[in-house]
Formats: structure tokens, sequence, C-alpha cells
């Protein structure tokens, strides 16, 4: 392929005739917090994790939101749930349960 | 039938031998009793086959190698001493409570041993004795021999008076017993275990069998023999009712309560009386739980005896709702193979160990929580790739490393008192993890994880032995405990902070400043109960303060609700738990919380009406 100097991002389309609804609510009952996220990114910033590899579980929450289940999956398998997120967290979320539950739910299939 | 018969039909006793104990034959009575001792004994032979089966191979052989290694024998006589009969454990607690079980448990074992005693003592040949030969033991005794009337002697008389003596102790262990029932807070216990069907079946018989066997060995006494308690009864009988024709319904009534003791006993907590046995000779073995329900695991759930000591001990009972959270429901439905009661309590708990601190039997059941979790937990997805591309740790380094993990990392006061404290003694250390590093490990072995776990504990592994360090300091008591117990560093002492500062201020290393300010401190879970350091901290804070004492403290330390043990605890209920653990410390009136574990600082924080401080930024605010 010619070099041009740039490449072009994959695309970040999101479909949300994609989004599992029924998939969420069941997630949503094992960890009813998950609806609680305001994105403010505390967890984020706070992560052990995310110094070394792209870890985030706000973004994790929004891809699933986004019908992009396998990204969320991606974004919390470097997690070694040391639990600084649930300190910072401003809404008191059960993130670790959260992780916990989004791999079981979406990682495990 | 009658009794009279039955006495009649005996043989003469032969006269080559002098015996003042005439043993008499068989009688149906004993039917229920023999097939419930037939059932029991094998169900509990074909039990512990399984059980053992179900033991790996190099855990089994360490099991036998015990039964034969001089200490560990020594060690399971005096373990079954202390906790099967005498009950030190419930005693040292609560008195009465011990006094209650060790009156049953020993009082019973003595009617047992005693019984034996008299056979062998005064029933000749006393296997197949009864002319005609046949296999018979008279196990009731009373009931089977008696006093010869020609050859009358004093001779067992000691044994008589001991008897009845243990049964009236066992008699009021049982009267308390029935009290407990009422009034459970006056045995020292808020809240009792709800009994299942089964439970209470084996409980209406435990209390009927010694009642019912006063009544038996009273209506005999007469030719039997007896003491204090039994003769007077029996003129007092004889008055009443002028015959002996309650000899006969009382006997059967106390076999057919042993029969039927024996037969619910498998379905019952009163397992718990063989089990511990079993417990105590595994886990002295050095067992450890490797599956939720099978092996040394079933060895522990049979153990438990339900009687809910562990239900007061549980910190998430401040609500009430969660009482059903605690450890002994969970192992009442893990016998009952409940899958999804066991998964739901399983994550719930806090593992403070509290409910292990506190039980009389020693079950681990955090270790089994762990172990059930790993079931659902292990097979979860985890990438790890990113630990191999950290820079690596190359170069010269001084002797001492410290490590403040995660969870210092977000109360940075705690690092900056230890640099300055670190300082002042003039010690030169290396920041293993000043920019961030990675996770201890444990909160993933909490979760069940053991797999991710191992992978995040070599590469922190990897990272200290390059270091060529000799001395690992650690502000947080969940590194501490996994440091200790799972990274096998050799050569590399292992401190906690509390630690260190003890040990720096006795030495003179630093010097600090004491003011009268009231400091109260709070036992970590992973420190306390998990560590077992309890003196040091305490040390320490008496040397710059006035020590106050909380109303729960040491191994009853209440958790602070923070725990990274618990998987599905909500914030709210975590705040309940919170707020239980700063009441327990305010009840001496402090000025000040001391803790020494970072989590434990932020979520105590959160409810306390008086500063938290961790102990090294109390030490460094005293700084001379």
């Amino acid at each position: 392929m010619m070099d041009f100097g740039f490449t072009i991002n994959k695309s970040s389309r999101i479909d949300l005739d994609r989004f599992d609804k029924a998939g969420f609510d069941k997630l949503a009952k094992i960890e009813p917090d998950v609806r609680k996220c305001i994105a403010c990114g505390s967890c984020t910033a706070s992560c052990s994790a995310g110094q070394f590899h792209r870890t985030s579980v706000r973004s994790a929450i929004l891809s699933i939101q986004n019908a992009k289940e396998n990204e969320a999956v991606e974004l919390l398998k470097g997690c070694m749930l040391c639990g600084k997120c649930q300190m910072t967290c401003p809404r008191g979320i059960n993130i670790r349960h959260l992780i916990l539950s989004i791999l079981k739910f979406y990682g495990t299939k | 039938m009658n009794i009279l018969a039955s006495y009649s039909s005996i043989d003469p006793v032969s006269s080559q031998e002098f015996i003042d104990r005439i043993p008499s034959g068989y009688s149906n009575f004993v039917i229920p009793f023999v097939a419930g001792m037939l059932f029991i004994l094998t169900y509990l032979l074909i039990g512990f086959i399984r059980v053992l089966h179900h033991v790996p191979w190099p855990d089994r052989k360490k099991f036998l190698i015990s039964l034969i290694t001089p200490v560990t024998i020594v060690k399971n006589i005096k373990d079954m001493v202390l906790d099967c009969l005498i009950h030190v454990k419930i005693w040292k607690r609560k008195p009465l409570l011990g006094y209650m079980h060790s009156s049953i448990a020993f009082g019973w074992f003595m009617l047992i041993v005693l019984g034996h005693i008299e056979v062998a003592l005064f029933v000749p040949r006393h296997l197949g004795s009864i002319s005609g030969g046949g296999l018979f033991y008279p196990i009731f005794y009373r009931f089977f021999v008696w006093v010869n009337p020609d050859h009358e002697t004093m001779r067992g008389n000691l044994l008589f008076f001991l008897m009845d003596f243990f049964l009236l102790y066992v008699l009021s262990g049982i009267g308390l017993a029935l009290f407990k029932r009422v009034k459970s807070i006056a045995l020292g216990m808020k809240h009792t275990t709800k009994p299942s069907i089964p439970d209470r079946i084996g409980l209406y018989c435990l209390w009927l069998i010694f009642p019912l066997r006063l009544l038996a060995e009273s209506f005999t006494a007469d030719l039997s023999g007896g003491s204090f308690l039994t003769r007077p009864m029996n003129m007092m009988f004889k008055s009443f009712f002028g015959n002996s024709l309650n000899i006969m319904p009382t006997w059967w009534a106390y076999s057919i309560v042993l029969g039927i003791f024996f037969f619910v006993m498998p379905f019952t907590r009163y397992m718990h009386i063989v089990t511990e046995v079993l417990l105590i000779m595994f886990r002295n073995a050095g067992l450890k739980v490797r599956k939720p329900r099978k092996g040394f695991a079933e060895a522990e759930i049979y153990a438990c005896s339900s009687c809910g000591l562990c239900i007061d001990a549980c910190p998430m009972n401040v609500q009430r709702k969660n009482l059903k959270f605690s450890s002994v429901y969970f192992i009442r439905f893990l016998r009952r193979h409940n899958n999804k009661r066991i998964n739901d309590i399983a994550q719930k708990c806090l593992m403070c160990g509290k409910c292990l601190a506190l039980c009389p039997v020693g079950i681990d059941s955090p270790a089994i929580r762990q172990a059930q979790r790993a079931t659902l937990m292990n097979s979860l997805p985890y990438d790890y790739g990113y630990l191999s591309s950290r820079p690596a740790m190359s170069g010269t380094y001084p002797k001492v490393m410290y490590f403040a993990g995660c969870m210092s990392h977000l109360s940075p006061g705690i690092i900056k008192s230890m640099r300055i404290i670190l300082k002042s003694a003039g010690i030169d250390y290396v920041f293993a993890d000043e920019d961030g590093g990675i996770c201890c490990g444990r909160p993933l072995m909490l979760a069940g994880r053991n797999d991710a776990a191992s992978e995040v504990m070599k590469a922190n592994k990897e990272m200290i032995e390059n270091s060529g360090c000799k001395v690992l300091v650690l502000t947080c008591p969940i590194c501490y405990k996994v440091f200790k117990e799972e990274y096998d560093l050799k050569g590399i002492k292992i401190v906690h902070h509390t630690q260190l500062l003890d040990d720096l201020i006795a030495r003179g290393r630093i010097k600090v400043s004491k003011d009268g300010r009231p400091i109260v401190y709070h036992d970590p879970c992973d420190l306390g109960r998990g560590s077992k350091i309890y003196e040091e901290p305490r040390r320490v804070l008496a040397a710059v303060g006035e020590l106050k004492r909380a109303s729960k403290e040491r191994d009853e330390s209440i958790c602070c609700g923070g725990s990274l043990g618990s998987l599905s605890l909500d914030h709210k209920d975590r705040g309940a738990v919170t707020e239980g653990s700063v009441a327990s410390l305010m009840s001496g009136g402090p000025e000040e919380i001391a803790t020494a574990c970072p989590l434990c600082l932020r979520t105590l924080g959160e409810k306390s009406p008086v500063p938290v401080k961790d102990i090294a930024q109390i030490v460094c605010e005293h700084l001379r």
C-alpha cells in the first residue's frame, strides 16, 4: 500500500440497532449499579492497570450501550481488581462486581 | 414382657468365681438402640472413606504420615480433649455457654467411659459371658447387671457415685440448653441459628435422652445399685407407684430415643460430634481447602455444629436482612447442595475472618467461600500482557524496598509520612512503585481468580527479587498478607509499617513526643486476624498518645466495611457495616481513630465524627 504518511482510523460508527437490550437488562439484574454510572471517568483516572494498558470501566459501560460488547471485555481484561476505582467512584458503584459480571456475562460464551 | 420373668431366667453365677454383680441376658428393648448404633457406625465408616477418597493424594499422604508423627499425635490428642470435650474456646469468650456445652459433651463422654469401666470391672468375660455364649455386652449396665444380694459388697460405690454425678452434670447442661432456647442472650448469644427440621428432631431427642436415663436408672436403682441421685428417686417412685412395672417402659423409651437420635444424626448438626475429631486430625496434618464441597471442605462442613456464634460475629449483621448470609447458613446450604444460595452467600461475604476467629470448631469458612468463588470466577478471561512490557528494575538498589501498593497511592498522606519517617531514621530505601505499580494479587485471589492472581504475583516477585533487596516494607495489610503467605520470597524480610515503626521507636532510631491525645486503634482484618499483628501498632500509639479501647477489638474487631473481600455487597450496606465499626471504636471517647490500612482509613473516614489517620501519619506528627 502506498504510504501517505497517515492512516485512516478504524470506523467508530455506532449502530444502536445492534444494542442487546435484553442482555443489558440481564446484566443490570446481576449488578444494578451499572445504571448508576455518570461516565465521570474517576475509575479510569485512578486505575492501576490503566497506566500500562488501556483499561476503563467508564468506556466499557459505554461500549456495551453502544453494542460493542467485545470491546468492553477487552477494556476490562487487564483489570487486577485492586479496587481503587471503587474507592474513587462518586456514585458508590460496586465496580469490582460490575467488572466481574461483565467479564462473566460477555466474556465467557 | 415382664421384667421379673427376665430376671428369673438367669442362670446362677458360676461358683468358681466370686462376683458381686449378676449379668442377665437379653431384652428386646435394646433393639432400637442397637439398630441406631449399627446404622450410624456404618454411615460414619462409609462417610470417612468417601471424604478420604476425595482428598487429593499428596494431602492424603500428609494425613497418613501425620497419624504416625509423634508431635502431631500429641497435638491431636490435646486439641481433641480441649476442643471436643472441654470446649476451652467457648469457655474463654462465654463461660456460661462453655459450661452448657462442656457439661453435655464431657459429661456424656464420662458416662460412656465410666460405663465401660464398670463393665470391665464387674462383668467377668464380658463378651459372651452369659451361659450358652453368644455375643453380649451390657451397654445398658444398670438394666442387665445388678447387685448380687448374697454377696453385696461396697465395691463399685465410687463408680455409682461418679455415674450419678456426671448424669447430674449433663442434666444441668440440658437445663441450661432449654433455657437458652427461651432466652439466648442470657448465655451471651444475641442471635441463634434457626434449626432445620432434622435438627429439631435431633435436639428434642438430645433433651430427652438424659432425663429418660435418669428415670430408667432410678427405677432399677434398688436392683442395680445407685447413688445420691438415683437411689432417693427410686425410693420416691416406690412410694408413688408401689411396684416395678415402670421399669420396662422407661428403658424402652430411653433406648428408642437413643435409636432415633442415631438415625437422624447424619442429617443434623450433631454430625459435628464425630466429624470434629476428623477435622482436627486433618487440620493438624496441614491440609487446606481445595474444593468447596469435597475432601477437607466436606469434613469442615460436617464439623459445623450450627451453634450460630458466627451470626453475632458477622459485621454485616448490623442489618437484620443480612442474618441469612452468616457462615452457619452458608455451610447449611453447602450440605444441601443449594447452589444458588451458596453462590449468593459466598460472594456477599467481606472475608474479614471474624467468624473463623470466633468459631469454636475453627471452621475456615472464608477459605471455603474463596474456593466456591473460584468455581465461578477462575475461568473469566484476563490479559496481563502488559506486565512483561513494564520497565524492569535494573542496577543496584538499597537493601530496603518500600512497596506502597494500590490503596496507599489513593492516600498519599501515608506515603508522605513514610518518606519523612524513613528519612529521619536514616534508612536508605528504594520506592518500588513510586510511579504506580501493579496490584499485589490478593484482590484477585479473594475473588477466586487464582490463575490471574498467579500471573500478577509472578511479575511482582521477579521485580522484588531482581532489585536484590533484603527488607520489604509495606503500608497495606492486604499486600502484607499476600506477600508473606503466597510469594515465597526467600531471604527477604517482609515487614508491615506498624512493625517497622515499633522497631524504630524501640531502638531509638526515631524519637517521638508523647501527648495526652486519646487515640483508639482499629485492627484491620488482614493485619489483625489475618496476620496476628496486634501488639506492635498498640505499642507505637501508646508511645505517642493515650491509647483508648474499642468495645470490640483485636480478633473481635469489626471490619471497616470497605473490604475487598466482598464482591456483591453494595455501597449502602457497606456504609451500615462502617457505622457499626465506628460505633465500636468511638465507645471509649477517643479524639482520633488510628488505623494501619489505607482502605480502612478511607472507609472509616467517610463515617467517623473524629479524624481518622494512619499510624504513620500520627507518628510523623509526633516526630521530634
